[in-house]
Parts: C-alpha cells; structure tokens; sequence
C-alpha cells in the first residue's frame, strides 16, 4: 500500500495587513495610527498526499496556493493545524527533512548571478554533505536530462529565462529530493521550454517515485502532470479528486458539429428533440450529456445521413476558469 | 566528521563567493578608497595639534589613524542591507529551505570581500608609507597574530550586531533604519574618528562598558604598539561575541516564525 508523505488537518494561516486610505490625510492617519487587520487567508483545510503522486493546486490569484506550498516546505509558519511532510513537521525545518524537499518558485532564483550555474551546483552540492565525485555524477545526469550543456559555464546572467529555469531545476533538484514543491515553474518559457520542463517532471517522476505537487495557471502543466487536482477557492478547498472527474463535472455536455449529406436531413436532425447550439445549412451542431454520448451518437448515424461529425471537447482553460470565477460551486 | 563537513561548507561557500567578489574587484577597490576617514581624522588631530593633549606622538597618531584604517577594512560588515533586500524581494526562500542558516552564506561573502580588499588596503597603505616614512615600523610576530585574531573577533562582533539587527526585519520591513541608529556610535565611539583614550575619564569608564571600543580602537592600539590592556581587550571581545551569538539564535528562532515570504 502506498503510504501517505503529506498529511494536513485543519490547516490556517492569518497574516497582519495593514491597510491606508488614499490621499495626504490617509498618509498622516496611518503614519500615527496604523490600522491593521488580521486576515485569514487559508482556512481550515485538509488533506493527504501519497508517495509518488503529482497532485495539481488550482485556484485564482490569491487563492491561497502558494501559501499552501509554503506551509508544506516550512518556509512559513501555520497559524492553526497540523501539517507532517515526510515524517516531519516542516516549520522547523529539521536537516534531514530539508535534505528531502525542494521548492522551485517561478522566476526567484538562488543561482549566482555573475558566477557560472556550475559554481552554485558545486555549492548546493558541498550543502547538501554530497561528495565531488557524487555531485559531478548528479550534474552529468541532471544536465543531460534537462539537455543543457554549455551553458553550465557561461554566467547565470547572460543566460536566456527557459536555460537560466532549467539551470534552477538542476540546482534544486542536486540532492534528488523526494518531495517538489514547484510553484509555477513555467512561467514566461516559451512552449518548447515548457514542454520540455514537464517532459523533465514526468520522467524524474518516473525515475524516483518522487511526489510532486505544483501550482501553474497554464492548464497544459496541470493537464500534461497531474491526475489529481486541489481547487483552492478563498483558502478554501472546493475540491479535491481526480481532474477528469472535476472537467466532467464541470462540462457535463460535448458539442457535436454534424455534417448532414441535404439540408433536409440538418432541418428532420433540428427538429427531433436534441439540443441544439446552431445550424448552418447542412452543418448542425448540437449539445449531448456525456453519460448519453454513445447511445445518442448511434440514434443519429443510424436514422440520419450524415457526411462527417467532430466532437467538441470545451477549451480547459475555459473550464477550469468558469471553477475559478464561481465561487458556490457545488461538488 | 561534523566539522569537517561543516568545513567543507564553509570552504565550498567561502572559494565561490570568493569568485563572485572577483567579478566585483573594481567596486571593492574603490570600497577600500571609501574607507579612509581615519587618514581625514590624522590630519585634523595633527594640523590642530590635538594629540598633545592626550600625550600621544605624532608617529604613535599616524600609526594609530593607519592601523584603524586597516582594522576598518577587515571589520566592515553590511550584512543587514543585503539581507533586508533578500528578504523583502523574497530571495531568501529558497535559502531558508536549505540545511544550512542563509547567514553563513552573508558570512562567507564577507570573508570573500575582505580577501578581495586585502591587496587594494595594502596598495594604500604603501602609499602612506611613502608619505609618512617616519610611521613606518614592523609590529612583532606575537603582537601581529594577536592583532589579526582581535580584528576578526572585531568582525564577529559587527557580524553579530548586524545579523541581530537584519533579523528585525522579520518584524520591521526596514531594519536597515535601526542600523544607521548604531551608526553614530559605532563611529563616535569606536575608535574610528578619535583614540578612545581622548574621551573624558568617566565617558570613557562607560565607554569601555559597550562593545564599540572592541571593533576599532582595542585592536587598532594592539596592532600600533600604543599602550594597552592585551587581555583585558581579547576577553572584553569574546564575552560580547558571547553575549550576541546566543541573542542572534534567539531573534533568528523567533523571526522566521514571523516570515512571511514577501516577493514570492
């Protein structure tokens, strides 16, 4: 059985926010008195993690996400509730559990700017208690999996964004840890970078059973990685499962444009009791449930005359952003 | 084993901050020309005649001026500006999940500067040397070694005030505001601007109560060869070094309780 190695239960975090009024008088008033106000960004949540999964946070700007993941690696404190990482609790960051995680943020880097990526390798190697003759074998691995190869030696900043993101995973992933915390780690790659990027996670994943757990407002990461999503609505969970259920849930209907042989076939189709989204001549595109989709596409090809049919799959993007607006979506 | 590891470390931190200062010789270079207010000072007291009124000579004022020159250029610390920008741009995350405190990494680059400025601080020196052949003298090997463990105790202390101070940021975004207040006295009192021996007796009896004396004037006098209590000194430096390491431990324990990972 495969075993739990994160484990949350009721988890919060508040912060202190202050908060001024526009204007000179706002500007005085909160120089003498400032006003601030707790609030609770992440509320009450829970949840569990297996070993070797690559679960997916979903959810608006200031949803909570990140947070989340900054809990998880005890980069922050939780405010209430319980959190066990590995066998850990993570905000005090115990040796043996930092040499088990990493947290790959977007853009921030921890590479040195002006040395070679090699230089900040060699370090994170010698932090890591890892020996030269380990760390030049991880290297090697890392870099031929990331493909890259001479850029290791030209100076971080005079690398481009996707070699300096490839260079900051080879940096953070040295020790080969266990659990990747990754926090939107395609934003600004252009789409062979990305592709490539989770190409790299799928097959480290593969290679070391390693858990993943990543937040990304590109769709095709969340598609292309995760089987399971956590939707974060408010700090809230508003669901947690498997991403095929959650797009059939949420798109319950495909669309089906068909192409009738006569008009007269598109007008008999238009009139025998589907769900119809437009007709155009002889093309028809009409609505159907996915629990009906097979039996009504036989009714159709077996008592109508048809030249071609496309189903529709609805745009993720759009689905998943429909979750992320409503707010009372009920699972 | 635990120390060699940490060696090691330190050795690996130390060798790449130490190429990365490289790539910065020339602002370091005019970092050890921006340091020369002691000379300022020796002609102020030497023009004005002022060393008569402590019974210093004017070869023992210009050693002394010299020496905190030198004592400055190994002591310089700035660890609450660079921390205080990593935190609030959020660069210190991905340190503060690595098994080692992100402040040896401050360390290390300070140590990495101060051997990148060695050779600049000794250019400057031969220059005073041309100019004041009459100071030139060689300290003993035994007072040369003392002076170098005094200078980097020195150091330790103005890492550690510093790195308590940097720590504020967890609960005030500018901490680096709190520094400058320790400025003032770090330079009146220091030794940096005037011998502390110049000081009015009951002044100076506080005085030599803070840990201010320690970063310039002790080490400084030690080094010239003026008059002045060696061990007194050195144990007056370890007890601060002391006081602040546990103090640091303490506010760094309770600060990234308290952080919140702005930036990221």
């Amino acid at each position: 059985m495969v075993q739990n190695i994160i484990e949350v239960k009721n988890l919060s975090k508040s912060f202190d926010i202050s908060s001024k009024k526009p204007g000179l008088k706002g500007t005085i008033k909160h120089f003498f008195r400032r006003q601030t106000k707790s609030l609770k960004v992440i509320k009450d949540i829970s949840f569990e993690i297996k070993e070797g999964e690559i679960v997916g946070f979903l959810g608006a700007n200031g949803a909570g996400k990140t947070t989340i993941l900054k809990m998880l690696c005890g980069l922050i404190y939780p405010s209430e509730g319980y959190i066990l990482v590995s066998g850990y609790l993570p905000f005090r960051r115990k040796e043996n559990f930092l040499k088990n995680i990493t947290l790959i943020m977007g853009q921030k880097q921890q590479l040195i700017w002006d040395l070679p990526p090699i230089e900040s390798f060699y370090l994170n190697a010698s932090i890591y208690d890892l020996d030269k003759f380990e760390a030049k074998k991880r290297i090697k691995k890392l870099s031929e999996m990331l493909e890259i190869d001479e850029e290791l030696f030209i100076p971080v900043r005079k690398l481009s964004l996707g070699q300096r993101m490839k260079s900051e995973l080879l940096a953070a992933l040295i020790h080969e840890p266990n659990i990747l915390f990754l926090d939107e780690p395609t934003l600004g790659l252009d789409i062979n970078a990305q592709r490539n990027l989770r190409k790299f996670l799928l097959k480290y994943n593969k290679e070391t059973n390693a858990t993943i757990c990543l937040t990304s407002h590109y769709m095709k990461d969340i598609t292309s990685l995760c089987k399971r999503v956590i939707c974060v609505q408010e700090g809230a969970i508003s669901y947690d499962g498997k991403l095929d259920l959650l797009l059939k849930k949420l798109s319950p209907v495909k669309e089906i444009l068909i192409v009738c042989r006569s008009e007269e076939d598109a007008i008999k189709l238009e009139n025998s009791g589907f769900t119809i989204k437009n007709k155009i001549k002889n093309e028809i595109t009409i609505k159907i449930e996915n629990n009906s989709i097979t039996s009504s596409l036989k009714n159709i090809l077996n008592n109508y005359d048809i030249e071609d049919l496309f189903i529709n799959e609805p745009p993720i993007d759009e689905i998943i952003g429909k979750l992320l607006i409503k707010k009372d979506y009920d699972f | 084993m635990i120390s060699k590891l940490i060696n090691r470390k330190i050795f690996t931190l130390l060798k790449v901050q130490y190429s990365n200062m490289l790539e910065y010789r020339v602002e370091i270079a005019l970092w050890a020309i921006s340091g020369i207010i002691p000379f300022f000072m020796l002609n102020i007291w030497t023009n004005n005649n002022l060393n008569e009124s402590i019974n210093i000579s004017d070869v023992m004022l210009s050693r002394y001026f010299l020496c905190a020159f030198f004592v400055r250029q190994f002591s310089v610390v700035w660890v609450v500006f660079s921390f205080e920008e990593d935190s609030l741009m959020g660069k210190v995350s991905p340190y503060l999940i690595q098994p080692i405190n992100p402040f040896f990494r401050y360390f290390a680059q300070h140590l990495a500067e101060q051997i990148t400025r060695f050779p600049f601080a000794l250019i400057i020196i031969f220059f005073f040397f041309i100019f004041n052949p009459e100071s030139i003298w060689i300290p003993n090997s035994g007072i040369l070694l003392l002076s170098i463990i005094s200078t980097f105790l020195s150091f330790l202390i103005q890492f550690l005030i510093q790195s308590i101070v940097a720590c504020l940021c967890f609960w005030t975004e500018k901490a680096s505001s709190i520094e400058r207040l320790l400025f003032i006295p770090t330079l009146f009192l220091s030794g940096l601007l005037a011998p502390v021996v110049s000081f009015p007796t009951y002044v100076k009896s506080w005085i030599y109560l803070t840990p201010f004396p320690y970063l310039i004037d002790f080490p400084a006098n030690l080094l010239s060869g003026n008059e002045t209590n060696i061990s007194g000194g050195l144990s007056m430096q370890i007890l601060w070094i002391f006081l602040l390491f546990p103090l640091f431990k303490k506010i760094w324990a309770e600060g990234t309780k308290k952080y919140t990972a702005m930036g990221t």
